[in-house]
């Protein structure tokens, strides 16, 4: 198990319910962690339509977590 | 101030000007997106912005810094509103200047267009009849048709 700190913005804050939580975690990766996430706060985002940042930088799904990693999911971005 | 910033309160377009103000520019282009009153054919009310700061300034910068090395332009800034807007006020704020103002229109368009689709900024609109939707993202659950969102996969 590791400590992740997860931050959830917009559709995804308000479908968690909340704007951060630390876990621990089994998962290996972000997409990992994006499914038991989803599991347990009955998130219903497609993980297609959203990306990962991990420590404040865009990410690949498949990037191996590490401990105190950040981890946040990005659904679609509609800036200006 | 850093070259893109945010603000939670109303924009103020003329102290932002003056950090692209410099002697070596011919002119100055600026683009203001404002909050309009509908979308897709809904009546909007209000608009609700927010943004994953860390990551957006990061991304922002290095936006601006990319439409400097692209378009040989003298200063770029954007700052973008959060928080809860009304019709018609300012939601975010694009100035560029340059030697000649070919540049500055191109780089300007370019640090919008990459500013909507790369910084993670989220709008959530609320409609007249009530309802709410975060835009760009009608599509996003679970089963839904997600290849027929045009912008859906967009980076």
């Amino acid at each position: 198990m590791i400590a992740i700190e997860v931050q959830y913005f917009a559709v995804l804050r308000e479908q968690a319910g909340r704007s951060r939580e630390s876990l621990e975690t089994t998962a290996a990766t972000a997409a990992d962690l994006y499914g038991e996430l989803q599991a347990r706060h009955g998130l219903d985002i497609s993980r297609d339509s959203l990306r990962v940042a991990i420590n404040e930088e865009f990410s690949e799904w498949s990037h191996p977590l590490s401990p105190g990693d950040r981890v946040v999911f990005i659904p679609p971005m509609a800036g200006g | 101030m850093s070259p893109f910033c945010f603000s939670d309160e109303p924009l103020k377009v003329d102290e932002y000007r003056l950090q692209v103000v410099d002697s070596a520019a011919g002119g100055y282009a600026a683009f203001e997106g404002w909050v309009r009153n509908h979308n897709e054919g809904r009546v909007v009310e209000r608009l609700e912005y927010e943004a994953y700061e860390e990551l957006a300034v990061k991304e922002g910068a290095r936006i601006i810094a990319e439409a400097m090395e692209r378009f040989g332009i003298i200063k770029a800034a954007c700052v973008h509103r959060r928080g809860l807007l009304e019709i018609g006020d300012l939601a975010v704020w694009v100035g560029v200047s340059s030697a000649h103002r070919d540049e500055a229109f191109a780089a300007c368009r370019y640090v919008i267009d990459e500013v909507k689709h790369r910084v993670p900024i989220w709008k959530k609109e609320h409609y007249v009849d009530g309802d709410s939707g975060w835009v760009n993202c009608e599509r996003c659950a679970e089963g839904a048709h997600r290849h027929t969102h045009a912008r859906a996969h967009e980076k």
